[in-house]
């Protein structure tokens, strides 16, 4: 993703002029470095100060420019959260804030560098907009959309290196809505960002093939189509790489309890519960009770 | 003292202590420590197309009296200050009369300043900044600078409000390290130059518009100045003065 990322955006980058990118100690990666060398002025490394990043980012969008701030999502959200607060939120500016490698993905570089609960705190942010793409072709239609129709702030969770197309053959991406990405019967997997790997890898197994959405805008959320899934369907399972706590597993049973939702949900989340462990990000996964044993084991099991 | 900027002055002084009548408190301390730097900005160097970012956004108030003697703010709103039918509040809010951000926590205008510094490279057109002693002890404060330096954004011109006073102390009772500051500013790669803070005539000769690197103005001041009972006291740190305090104020004012 950080490729797709770095190419989409040089792209357009090198024809609008008002786009700024502006990093936190990143170095450039692909198509990224040539754009650098080309326009220096509207390449900003701030070094290690990501409340300068973020500061900096909000003062071009003051004057009319188009910023993304950029850095692993760690230090892109939390350090300098009272400058997206009120800096970017308040204000309500349209700059895109970045998180890259969210979740679980540095596996083996302990908590410090993971972001369990990006999702939740700017969630609660008023104006924040929240984009998780879940392959490198969504992660251009989100780039797109911050570049070309974004008026609002927008936190941009995504992974890092190594990840495939899933949505090739899928429905239109669109802003503020839930779409599907296979087609099943009556059970279907909610999820967001990479994590999609393991809800095609559980449906290779299955012999009933259940239906995986992409539910890549956090917020705003698509509650209308939500309300459709719920009518379409007997199990409905949420899958995240993000805490138990404000996610997408939060979003999707309380608004089952608002609309009486009388099927079964399920969530596999992270717990409450801070890394003490080092090792691959599926050992990570594991270790808050998901993989895709676990998740084709209870689907398996739905009797209906 | 110029005879303009002195008339100004007194004028914007007794704006506060008007409003000062209408409130239960207001930060009237650090808004008179402000006042000749802030009349100097507004009334003899900002262009039009310039930006100021009032960065200690505790002296709204200031910036409120100004913005209304130049007719940006109707005597009406600002007679609507901080009640529920206006719009103004203690710290200024983001695209209200023309006001250039929505500051009042601290440390966050010169980071907004680098980033429209950097929109404006190419033109003549100027970031004023302007800041509080007590906010140099924020963090992103010398983040900034640092990269301000390195980015060579010499479009921008900090005023940094010495009055050696927050809110509950004096600056150098908690960072007794806190001077020299001008050495500080030619570490960090920056020019500087330290003036009497209600001098305007001194204000205007020792700022440095046309500066080869950022620029930095230390304005020595008091706070509550020039009013005898308020100068140097925290406790006009954020208070409204009695009807008593009111006009000695205002008288001392007139004689000042």
């Amino acid at each position: 993703m950080r490729n797709a990322f770095s190419k989409k955006l040089a792209e357009l980058a090198s024809k609008n002029k008002k786009i700024y990118i502006v990093v936190a100690d990143i170095s450039p990666a692909g198509a990224m470095v040539d754009f650098q060398k080309k326009n220096p002025d509207r390449f900003i490394n701030v070094g290690v100060a990501e409340q300068t990043m973020i500061g900096v980012s909000a003062g071009l969008a003051m004057k009319k420019k188009i910023p993304f701030a950029y850095t692993i999502s760690t230090f892109a959200l939390y350090r300098p959260f009272e400058m997206i607060r009120t800096d970017l939120c308040y204000q309500n500016l349209p700059v895109t804030v970045v998180g890259m490698g969210a979740g679980t993905i540095y596996s083996t570089l302990g908590a410090t560098h993971l972001t369990q609960e990006d999702i939740a705190i700017a969630r609660a942010l008023p104006n924040m907009q929240i984009l998780a793409p879940c392959d490198p072709n969504e992660l251009e239609e989100c780039i797109n959309f911050c570049v070309n129709k974004s008026k609002k702030p927008t936190y941009l969770r995504i992974g890092k290196a190594g990840e495939k197309n899933y949505t090739d053959n899928s429905t239109k991406w669109k802003f503020g809505k839930i779409r599907k990405i296979t087609a099943g019967k009556s059970t279907c997997i909610l999820t967001f960002g990479p994590i999609v790997k393991l809800a095609f890898d559980v449906n290779k197994k299955l012999k009933k093939k259940i239906s995986i959405y992409s539910c890549h805008t956090l917020k705003p959320f698509d509650y209308q189509g939500l309300e459709k899934i719920f009518k379409r369907y007997k199990t409905i399972i949420t899958l995240e790489d993000h805490s138990n706590i404000g996610g997408l597993g939060d979003i999707v049973s309380s608004f089952a309890g608002k609309k009486r939702y009388g099927g079964q949900l399920k969530s596999y989340s992270l717990k409450d519960k801070f890394f003490h462990f080092y090792g691959s990000q599926k050992q990570l996964l594991e270790l808050h009770g998901i993989s895709e044993r676990k998740i084709y084991k209870f689907i398996s099991g739905i009797k209906n | 003292m110029q005879p303009a900027s002195k008339e100004n002055c007194k004028l914007i002084r007794k704006k506060i202590l008007d409003i000062s009548q209408k409130v239960s408190a207001l930060h009237v301390g650090g808004a008179f420590s402000s006042v000749e730097l802030i009349e100097k900005i507004f009334f003899k160097l900002k262009e039009k197309s310039d930006t100021f970012i009032l960065s200690k956004g505790h002296a709204g108030i200031l910036l409120y009296s100004v913005l209304n003697i130049l007719g940006k703010i109707k005597n009406q709103e600002l007679d609507l200050y901080c009640k529920s039918k206006g719009d103004l509040g203690v710290h200024p809010d983001y695209n209200n009369y023309g006001i250039s951000a929505s500051t009042g926590s601290l440390g966050h205008g010169l980071g907004l300043a680098a980033g429209m510094a950097i929109a404006e490279m190419n033109t003549t057109k100027k970031i004023f900044v302007l800041i509080s002693d007590g906010e140099l002890q924020e963090g992103s404060v010398w983040e900034t600078i640092l990269f301000i330096s390195s980015r060579k954004l010499n479009n921008i011109v900090l005023l940094v409000d010495n009055n050696n006073l927050q809110s509950s102390t004096k600056t150098t009772d908690t960072h007794p390290t806190l001077y020299p500051i001008d050495k500080k500013f030619t570490s960090f790669g920056w020019n500087f130059a330290n003036c009497n803070g209600h001098n305007s005539l001194e204000i205007e000769k020792k700022l440095n518009l046309n500066s080869k690197k950022p620029f930095a103005l230390i304005a020595k001041t008091i706070k509550g100045y020039p009013i005898s009972f308020m100068k140097n006291d925290p406790k006009w740190h954020y208070r409204s003065p009695d009807l008593k305090e009111f006009k000695k104020a205002m008288d001392e004012i007139k004689k000042n």
